[in-house]
């Protein structure tokens, strides 16, 4: 169980680093979804117990539940992720009303530094 | 007083929310946001007189016992810390109402800003590894409302890099986190402090050198600094100036937090000081190498974060004092500088070194306040960034850490000569045409930040010793474990 988690979390981090490296900001965007799945499914696996929801009530065994810290931290970072992808989202799209091109934009300096060579050589 | 903790963390976001219940209508949305940043600074300060006299104070939220809940803390370290940035914050408010109207300062700035004092406030009292994510997501998010909020090309471009290098490192945060309580199964920091005691050194020197990058992206160290000089500069000129005082430096805190609280060690630890010293210096030479006001002063944050991480690379009291007053220095006279920065753009419409000119004659009272600023941020005595460098070098030298103290003294050189290349081509040389004139209020503003500049200066003593039992308290975790699970 845990080393085919463990297997999804390499993937996911792979995939969202090869994303994250592309030229297009949409994909940057999902790189980025994937990461931050990646990182959240790292969190489960860091829990210390595993068994029945961690509800007390009648009848539920206290040493038998799951561990709930995890799962709460999960939940937080899923909520923040979601809302800064989304705030993510509208940058791109508006990035993209303004240029017409959903590309990652070059840096001026580098473009400055770049034409100083071409006239310097 | 440990009912102030939670007060000072939740008064400006119940703030923020009244904010929004009034909607577009300035005023009251002035006095709401004015007050409460107001309030946090004076609660700051009363827990920074009763944290120094009385010990550390203590909050469980909830009402669950540490380690089970979130505890807010406040010692000496973050009491400092958290006053002079509420400090700053109160001031750059001021100044940001001035310039209302102008420079796209409009009615959804008070929410943010309020969200942002929450966000600081939060990362800096938080005692839970889990709950300073939470605190930095809040401030982060503001940050990125705040900077792109007049949607221009330019802002979009380096905005977007800016969030995505962020939300890299809140991902690498939550594995460092995973990674955390997978090892110890506890978030609660002085919890941590006495479990990371007992467990391998190897996996222990791991969450060391992971929690290193992932607070390293916040605070800008070097190689990790990329995004923050081209983000920095082009947001309106009060937003800038808190960026340039209070983020990177939470980031500082925090690194300094966990690497003596969680990883406790007394001898000078090459790593960190290798990191300063690069840090010192690539920021230094990409300053000299820009031609922009507010871009030279972005990559001289980076430059000064070196000199805080040197004070901590030292790893002894008197180090860490060092590094302490260099943190209280630093953001004021950093903010200080960009609200100066951001007056020479109202007068002339721009940063650009070679749009600038002559500024002495026309408006003497601007080079009044940038000087004492920019011979502050070299080292220059009697200002009080004298005051901080001369701490660091004497102790640097008395742990016989000779490279490091070389390669500060030079990088305050080239601090200086920068600082020239702003003045001479600001200040002197022919005069160029200006296209508008700077209002009193930010003048005035400006001047305050100076004046408790001076002060920091002029109360070096008493500040100094301050920082000595900070850093005192920060050396020994003992202190900070005893204050939270209660001498368990």
């Amino acid at each position: 169980m845990s080393l085919v988690t463990l297997t999804v979390v390499s993937i996911l981090f792979g995939a969202g680093t090869f994303l994250l490296l592309q030229r297009s900001l949409a994909k940057v965007i999902i790189g980025l979804g994937l990461i931050s799945h990646g990182a959240n499914l790292f969190i489960m696996l860091s829990s210390t117990s595993s068994g029945v929801a961690p509800v007390l009530a009648d009848g539920v065994d206290a040493s038998a539940v799951a561990d709930p810290l995890p799962q709460a931290m999960v939940l937080t970072a899923i909520v923040i992720t979601f809302g800064v992808t989304a705030f993510l989202l509208a940058l791109a799209l508006r990035s993209f009303l303004l240029t017409g091109s959903d590309e990652v934009e070059d840096d001026l300096e580098d473009r400055r530094i770049a034409r100083h060579e071409v006239e310097h050589s | 007083m440990s009912w102030l903790l939670p007060v000072l963390v939740a008064g400006p976001l119940l703030g923020a929310a009244i904010t929004l219940v009034f909607g577009r209508r300035l005023m009251p949305q002035r006095i709401t946001t004015l007050s409460i940043v107001a309030g946090t600074a004076a609660g700051a300060l009363a827990l920074l007189a009763h944290v120094d006299g009385e010990g550390m104070v203590t909050a469980q939220m909830g009402g669950w016992p540490a380690p089970l809940g979130i505890t807010l803390v406040a010692d000496r370290f973050s009491a400092i810390v958290l006053s002079v940035s509420a400090l700053m914050l109160v001031a750059v408010l001021v100044y940001a109402m001035a310039q209302l109207g102008r420079d796209a300062i409009d009615w959804w700035f008070h929410t943010k800003y309020l969200t942002l004092t929450a966000g600081v406030t939060l990362s800096l009292l938080t005692g839970d590894l889990f709950n300073l994510f939470v605190g930095f997501e809040v401030m982060l998010v503001s940050s990125y409302v705040l900077l792109t909020v007049r949607s221009t090309q330019r802002e979009i471009r380096s905005t977007m890099s800016y969030v995505v290098i962020n939300l890299l490192a809140s991902a690498l945060f939550l594995v460092t986190i995973a990674f955390t309580y997978g090892i110890s199964a506890t978030m609660n920091l002085a919890d941590l402090s006495v479990r990371l005691a007992e467990v391998d050194p190897a996996a222990s020197r791991t969450l060391s050198l992971l929690m290193l990058v992932v607070f390293g992206i916040k605070a800008a160290l070097f190689p990790l600094f990329m995004w923050l000089p081209d983000s920095y500069p082009t947001a309106p000129t009060p937003v800038t100036a808190i960026f340039a005082g209070l983020l990177t430096k939470v980031g500082v805190f925090v690194i300094i937090r966990t690497q003596t609280l969680l990883f406790p060690a007394d001898e000078p630890s090459g790593l960190l000081l290798f990191v300063a010293g690069t840090t010192m210096t690539v920021g230094v030479l990409g300053a000299i190498a820009q031609n922009d006001v507010k871009r030279i002063l972005s990559f001289h944050i980076v430059s000064q974060i070196g000199y805080m991480i040197m004070g901590l690379g030292l790893l002894s009291i008197a180090g860490l004092a060092a590094a302490v007053l260099y943190i209280t220095h630093h953001i004021i006279v950093k903010t200080g500088l960009f609200l100066v920065a951001g007056v020479v753009e109202a007068e002339y419409g721009s940063g650009g070194l070679d749009r600038t000119g002559g500024l002495l004659h026309r408006r003497p009272v601007v080079a009044a306040l940038f000087l004492p600023f920019a011979l502050s941020l070299a080292g220059i005595p009697p200002f009080s960034g004298f005051v901080a460098k001369l701490a660091l070098v004497q102790e640097g030298l008395a742990l016989g850490q000779g490279a490091i103290v070389a390669v500060s003294l030079a990088v305050s050189v080239l601090t200086l000569f920068s600082m020239t290349k702003i003045w001479g081509a600001t200040f002197w040389g022919e005069e160029k045409e200006a296209s508008g004139r700077a209002g009193r209020p930010e003048l005035a503003t400006t001047g305050v930040v100076l004046a408790l500049s001076l002060a920091v200066a002029a109360t070096a003593g008493p500040l100094g010793e301050l920082s000595l039992r900070a850093a005192a308290d920060l050396m020994d975790p003992a202190v900070y474990v005893s204050a939270v699970l209660g001498g368990s």
